[in-house]
């Protein structure tokens, strides 16, 4: 029998990330794949990154994830969204070449020292007591660990729709993995069933690409990863086109042909990937709707149909695609499909995603009710890095929502659940604007470090870069300038709005502004300050974007770094893991159960629940209050990875490093 | 609601029942409690308060540190902590007992940066501070639970009908903006671009319906805490005599108001239900040139804080500048222009003094000779209570807390128009927004983050 120290079911984009980074932490590391071939398959769209997500991938970057260096590695196509929308918006996002991006991340798996990567279908969890010890796998072989982080995706009781026809099948044809739900249950998890879907693929010799847009890709000279350089290549273009009122018709006239409206679909599907059924039934005035034609990769003549995900039959896939202009030869390579998976309710998790009442057994990815490659790679990350935690016997990584999207994610999940399959938004964020994709380095910086994921020399220049950004802010604020005529620092000298802003008009810019107060002046970038700025040192790229972001946006960052201290505050009020609800007088009944049931970690994880009153939450403080004076001081072991690391990465932020105070013990109050 | 549970700010309430005893207490505990005292307070020597903390007691004013008017007088109780009910520094001010010198000077405190205390928070304070054991710990538990109960039994009370309607009705429209925002941000590809001249007049519409709200909220505290009424007029236009008249055949609702310095010129009536505090601005000029220039400054303050000035004119003399000059001052106020000695035979019309003044009302009375006061008792009634307020009716928002949302909701919105103004991007613009619902949902206890979703899912045909 083979022993491991961690062993993770499933090479996805959950499973890869959970396995690099526990065996990157000196872990023997095991991963279990249905399909080695499948390793970080892209089943649905090629697309990685936007709103949101693109958030989550530098953060998985900034902990020392692999996703961002795949995508830079494998790109067809990047854009940078929202670029007009505000600096806590602007989102990266990329197409991917699936096969190339496969292949680079099987490529990393198989040379990491640490981890072996095998063929497997998982059947059973080996149990010894509470405590999972090891897998089984469907020809019997035992392989022992002292944890196991399951990432089953759309594998777990998979069972694809086509029309009337149904079978049980993982994504793209893989086989599906039936026997482990029933083991799952038998060990006491509740499971709920999810759906999702994706479109059709079409030939590209088959499109007529003149009667569509053209959307190309930008020259950015940056990536995805903070430590990627320029990444110019030659890119891909993808391609809209819309579809038509026969289209629409074509699909009312089937719908009793559409497994989510003849009842065979019981599965909840996500309402931000509703499929072209579901949009033709809720909006019914739209007379059309986007289609984005987009490559998979460069060596394939096979394209996504984005926007017209479908579980209708072939024949009506067909007719629907050749309704639409550009696709009216279109030949279907592949069929649309939905496909119908087991989750566990994740509220059964703990914020280190390990199973409660099942020591060392950690959940990541669409198993906790997720969906999206980013989503699931941010909880691998997590799982893996938990999962090392716990063996290592060092303290726990939880992000909080100040702190991370990876935060919001899985504070969510854990303490409210989800009733869809669950997708990274930017308006989930409290503090969006303080958890921009351009500052995930700056603000996890010390988290990263002290899990041991990036390199003292990495964490060095992270470091050299906030003394760059704070030197230079502290520049500009003394560097006055002299009045003189001002349509050079303008954008748009032309422009009559912007002298309508001040800054065209000379009373509007008094003798003595700093560079900084100019800077403040919406119409005024970095770049455009630089005529009346000749002492200027020459700083990278990075160093100018967070400068230029801290000057213009400083009284708001200001104002959410405040409101994100309070709750790290609440974050501090540690709940013992064994507290008795039901031996607490004065809380509601509702609050009373729904606290015994997500058991949260922190009086801040409390107040999120819903049915929990401030009331309550006094309740509960006064309670910890007194218990922590009846009783020893019980330390639970520091918990430096919830202490804050400086939400800014500049600014007033730094409370406390990853070694500073965070919980000496179950302390309620500062005083 | 995180807000009431971090300790380290400074939180202030009314500590006494509203409303009964000649005395009432405002309570302020925290880091700034000292801070915050030293703004609003002057001793009788005028002076602020020694920082040194040591415990005493001390008599003085209460000033509104906005507009240097005076509040009212007090005795401030300063308790350094750890030797305080809440082990934090805590500073008392007792004034005039009856809602509205309490009220103001809760106002005045909260304005210099003390957040209004949740119910049972400074019995949580003083446990969670003090030393204490688990059988203290659950009757503090049981004093939080009770309080939290009645006021939200008295807030739900207070939310009645009206307000929670159309607060609702509100929240809901700027969660349907918000959403228009948001949507934008995480699904930049599935919708057209936001239509910015648009959304700033939605939240103009906002900003207008809250400023309704308020004006009810104002209306609300009248019925239950009485309205201050100024009266204003040039020497010898009768003003006082309009005071005793008004008294005369009311009962006084505060017999004696011992040792204050406004006997003469400012009392308590009951017009038709309501409590009224008349102030004769009149009292405070005619006094000995070394403090004129003192009353004149009084006497504008009482203007600005009224809720309605009655301007007295002779009406048996013409116009002359002096007349004038009150009434520039009076201008943009709520006003009754009261039109005097009409027994003396009468050489001025409305419209005249109309020229100058809009009044909510113009009435011609006799204050000496008893003529036309039942018309004033009603006009006044009627503009004190927004006019369409039935006497025993609900009142639509009295409630403080609820107040200070609105005006919370209200501010982000002014900012989120700004921003929208300086041409500030949308993520940013979202931040005032949110806020505002945020605020409003204090008010009908909902939260935002899920409303906003469905609101987008609701709205916009989203996802690939």
């Amino acid at each position: 029998m083979q022993h491991y120290d961690v062993i993770v079911v499933g090479t996805g984009h959950a499973g890869c990330e959970a396995a690099l980074a526990s065996a990157r932490l000196g872990l023997r590391t095991l991963a279990l794949s249905i399909s080695i071939e499948n390793t970080a398959l892209m089943a649905c769209n090629p697309s990685i990154g936007g709103p949101g997500k693109a958030q989550l991938v530098r953060e998985i970057d900034a902990l020392g994830g692999e996703m961002a260096r795949n995508i830079d590695r494998t790109y067809l196509q990047l854009r940078l969204l929202n670029t007009s929308k505000g600096p806590a918006v602007r989102s990266l996002r990329a197409q991917a070449d699936k096969r190339a991006y496969q292949l680079a991340m099987r490529g990393v798996l198989e040379s990491e020292k640490n981890l072996d990567l095998r063929e497997a279908t998982v059947e059973s969890l080996l149990v010894n007591g509470s405590r999972v010890v090891g897998v089984r796998t469907s020809a019997g072989t035992e392989f022992l660990a002292r944890a196991v982080v399951l990432t089953t995706g759309t594998y777990l009781g998979g069972r694809i729709h086509i029309g009337p026809v149904n079978f049980a099948s993982g994504p793209q044809g893989q086989h599906a993995a039936t026997a482990l739900s029933e083991n799952l249950r038998s060990l006491g998890l509740e499971l709920m069933r999810f759906k999702t879907g994706t479109s059709p693929r079409i030939r590209g010799r088959s499109v007529d690409f003149g009667r569509m847009t053209e959307i190309p890709g930008e020259d950015l000279g940056y990536g995805f990863s903070f430590e990627t350089g320029s990444t110019k290549r030659e890119q891909v273009p993808c391609w809209l086109t819309y579809t038509t009122r026969r289209t629409h018709d074509i699909i009312r006239a089937n719908l009793s042909r559409a497994p989510l409206y003849s009842g065979a679909i019981t599965g909840t599907g996500p309402r931000y990937c509703p499929s072209i059924e579901v949009k033709v039934v809720q909006f019914p005035s739209r007379d059309r709707h986007q289609v984005f034609i987009e490559p998979q990769g460069r060596d394939t003549d096979e394209f996504y149909v984005a926007g017209l995900s479908t579980s209708l039959p072939e024949d009506v896939q067909n007719d629907m695609i050749h309704s639409i202009p550009g696709l009216e030869d279109a030949v279907i390579v592949r069929p649309g499909y939905a496909i119908e998976y087991d989750c566990i309710v994740p509220t059964q998790l703990k914020p280190t995603l390990e199973v409660k009442g099942l020591e060392g057994l950690f959940c990541a990815g669409q198993i906790n009710g997720t969906s999206g490659y980013e989503e699931a790679a941010s909880q691998g990350i997590i799982a893996g890095i938990n999962a090392a935690m716990s063996i290592l016997g060092r303290a726990p990584l939880i992000l909080s929502r100040a702190q991370a999207y990876i935060g919001v994610l899985i504070d969510d999940l854990v303490t409210k659940g989800t009733a869809e399959p669950y997708r990274m938004m930017t308006s989930r964020a409290e503090y969006r604007l303080l958890l921009r994709q351009d500052n995930a380095d700056l603000r996890l910086a010390d988290v990263a470090r002290s899990v041991g994921l990036i390199s003292q020399e990495r964490y060095e220049r992270i470091k050299e870069k906030e003394s760059m950004i704070k030197a230079e802010l502290d520049r500009l604020s003394r560097t006055y300038v002299i009045n003189r005529p001002l349509e050079k620092v303008s954008g748009d000298s032309r422009d009559d709005e912007a002298r309508g802003h001040g800054l065209g008009s000379r009373e509007a810019y008094p003798d003595g502004a700093s560079l900084l107060d100019l800077l403040r002046r919406p119409e005024v970038t970095y770049d455009s300050l630089g005529p009346l700025d000749p002492q200027r040192p020459a700083i990278p790229r990075g160093v100018a974007e967070q400068v230029e972001i801290e000057a213009k946006y400083s009284g708001y960052i200001a104002k959410a770094t405040r409101q994100a201290q309070r709750v790290l505050r609440m974050e501090d009020h540690r709940i013992p893991p064994d507290l008795d609800y039901g031996s607490l007088q004065g809380l509601s009944r509702e609050a009373r159960e729904k606290l015994a049931s997500i058991r949260p970690v922190t009086v801040g994880q409390a107040s999120r629940i819903s049915g929990v009153s401030p009331a309550d939450i006094s309740v509960l403080m006064v309670y910890l209050r007194a218990r922590s004076r009846s009783m020893p001081c019980t330390s639970q072991g520091p918990q430096d990875s919830s202490a804050p690391s400086g939400c800014g990465g500049i600014g007033p932020a730094s409370r406390s490093g990853p070694n500073g105070p965070g919980g000496e013990c179950s302390q309620v109050s500062e005083g | 609601m995180i807000d009431n549970m971090s300790m380290d700010d400074t939180i202030a309430a009314i500590s006494t029942p509203v409303g009964e005893g000649g005395i009432g207490i405002v309570r302020i505990s925290g880091p700034r409690a000292i801070p915050i005292a030293r703004e609003v307070f002057r001793t009788a020597q005028g002076k602020r308060l020694n920082v040194a903390g040591k415990r005493r007691v001390l008599y003085g004013i209460v000033m509104d540190p906005a507009t240097g008017e005076q509040v009212d007088e007090a005795l401030v109780t300063i308790m350094p902590g750890p030797a305080s009910y809440t082990r934090e520094d805590v500073v008392e001010i007792s004034c005039h007992g009856g809602l509205v010198p309490v009220r103001r000077v809760l106002e005045a405190v909260l304005h210099c940066g003390a957040r209004l205390a949740g119910p049972g928070e400074f019995t949580r304070r003083a446990f969670l501070n003090g030393r204490i054991d688990l059988a203290q710990a659950e009757a503090v538990i049981d004093i939080i639970r009770a309080r939290t109960e009645a006021a939200m039994r008295r807030a739900s009370r207070q939310l009645s009908g009206l307000l929670s309607s159309e607060v609702r009705e509100l929240r809901r429209e700027l969660v349907e903006l918000l959403a228009g925002i948001e949507g934008r941000l995480d699904f930049p590809e599935d919708i057209d671009e936001l239509d910015i001249p648009a959304s700033i007049e939605r939240c103009r519409k906002a900003v207008a319906r809250i400023e309704d709200i308020l004006k009810g909220a104002r209306h609300g505290r009248v019925m239950r805490e009485g309205a201050m009424v100024a009266i204003v007029g040039k020497t010898n236009v009768g003003k006082s005599s309009l005071l005793n008249a008004l008294l005369r055949h009311e009962r006084a609702i505060v017999a004696d108001n011992p040792g204050t310095t406004r006997d003469t010129v400012e009392d308590m009536v009951d017009i038709r239900g309501i409590p009224v505090r008349l102030v004769d601005t009149a009292g405070l000029r005619e006094v000995d040139d070394a403090v004129e220039r003192m009353g004149i400054q009084r006497a504008l303050a009482a203007m600005q804080s009224a809720d309605l000035v009655l301007v007295v004119v002779d009406s048996s003399q013409q116009l002359d500048t002096q007349d004038e000059q009150v009434i520039d001052q009076v201008a943009g106020r709520p006003a009754i222009l009261v039109l005097n000695k009409i027994d003396l035979g009468c050489r001025l019309s409305e419209d005249v003094v109309g020229r100058f003044l809009r009044p909510v009302a113009a009435v011609r009375v006799s204050a000496k000779a008893g003529l036309g006061m039942e018309d004033l008792r009603d006009a006044i009634y009627r503009s004190v209570t927004g006019g369409h307020v039935e006497a025993g009716a609900d009142p639509i928002v009295g409630n403080l807390r609820h107040v200070v949302a609105l005006e919370a909701a209200r501010d982000s919105l002014l900012s989120a128009i700004e921003a929208f103004h300086r041409g500030l991007p949308s993520d940013i613009v979202a931040i005032d927004v949110r806020e505002s619902v945020e605020r409003l949902g204090e008010i009908t206890g909902e939260t935002a983050s899920e409303a906003v979703i469905d609101s987008i899912f609701e709205q916009f045909c989203v996802g690939k």
